[in-house]
């Protein structure tokens, strides 16, 4: 039977999977789609939750309108991640996170 | 919904998330994102949140995917050099991810309540939808306008962001 932990893993493992692309990949796109990753598996054990917690024969609906927050504003985050990110590389001609050292101290 | 799928979804789900940050080219990590994205969509489907599921794949599946390839192919990016890898930070991410799983394994099945079946839902005649519409429109009205005055701010700085000359 599928429980609730099954749920848990798979999202934290999913979230583990975008974590090691932030900290092990140079290339700002694939950065920024693993942490795209790392938001659905937030929304993911958000919605286990939701399931998890059945009032009156519902699931909570609280957590789902949170899920459906959640995918709004990173829908807004992509675009403008994107248009960061296009901006860069007319300044620098690279998405390459090593070639972006401006900043470092 | 059937161990058998669900480990079958969470196996696509995984493996494709793992294609996003293994593969050099940054269209085929595109490609793999979209499908563990799908996936998770049938994830959404089998906790009974049909709209969240309907929502994943028109927002990830098209809308999301699209921009990502759309700005992939603009830059024109080709296939990543393999360069010299600074092996300590490769070495302290991987720690620190291992660490992560393992902490991850020790709270989710340290966690009593976990392992119960879930409830059963009773069957209403309105679908999911309906609950979600009315949650949102009579408890979060207010954050709904926010998330759209948001909305229209992004697009409004996408706008700026592209036209600006940057020097």
């Amino acid at each position: 039977m599928v429980t609730l932990n099954d749920y848990l893993i798979a999202s934290g493992l999913l979230f583990a999977v975008g974590f090691a692309g932030v900290l092990l990949r140079r290339n700002i796109i694939i950065i920024f789609m693993a942490l795209e990753l790392m938001l659905n598996a937030a929304n993911l054990s958000l919605v286990g939750f939701s399931r998890y917690n059945v009032q009156n024969g519902l699931p909570d609906y609280n957590a789902q309108v949170l899920v459906f927050f959640i995918i709004t504003v990173a829908a807004a985050e992509v675009a403008v991640g994107l248009a960061i990110i296009v901006a860069l590389f007319r300044a620098k001609q690279t998405t390459h996170l090593e070639d972006l050292n401006t900043l470092k101290f | 919904m059937s161990p058998f799928l669900f480990w079958i979804f969470v196996a696509i789900m995984l493996v494709f998330a793992i294609g996003v940050i293994a593969n050099r080219s940054p269209v085929a990590s595109a490609l793999s994102l979209v499908v563990s994205f799908l996936a998770l969509a049938g994830l959404y489907v089998s906790l009974d949140a049909f709209f969240l599921g309907a929502i994943q794949v028109l927002v990830y599946g098209g809308a999301v995917m699209v921009l990502f390839l759309f700005i992939i192919m603009l830059l024109d990016l080709k296939a990543e050099r393999m360069r010299k890898v600074n092996s300590a930070a490769v070495l302290g991410g991987l720690v620190v991810i291992l660490l992560f799983v393992k902490i991850l394994f020790d709270v989710s099945y340290g966690f009593q309540g976990g392992v119960a079946q879930f409830p059963a839902l009773t069957q209403t005649p309105q679908g999911d939808a309906w609950y979600i519409g009315m949650t949102l429109f009579r408890q979060y009205n207010l954050p709904l306008q926010v998330v759209g005055t948001l909305i229209l701010v992004a697009s409004i700085g996408v706008v700026i962001l592209s036209k600006r000359e940057l020097k």
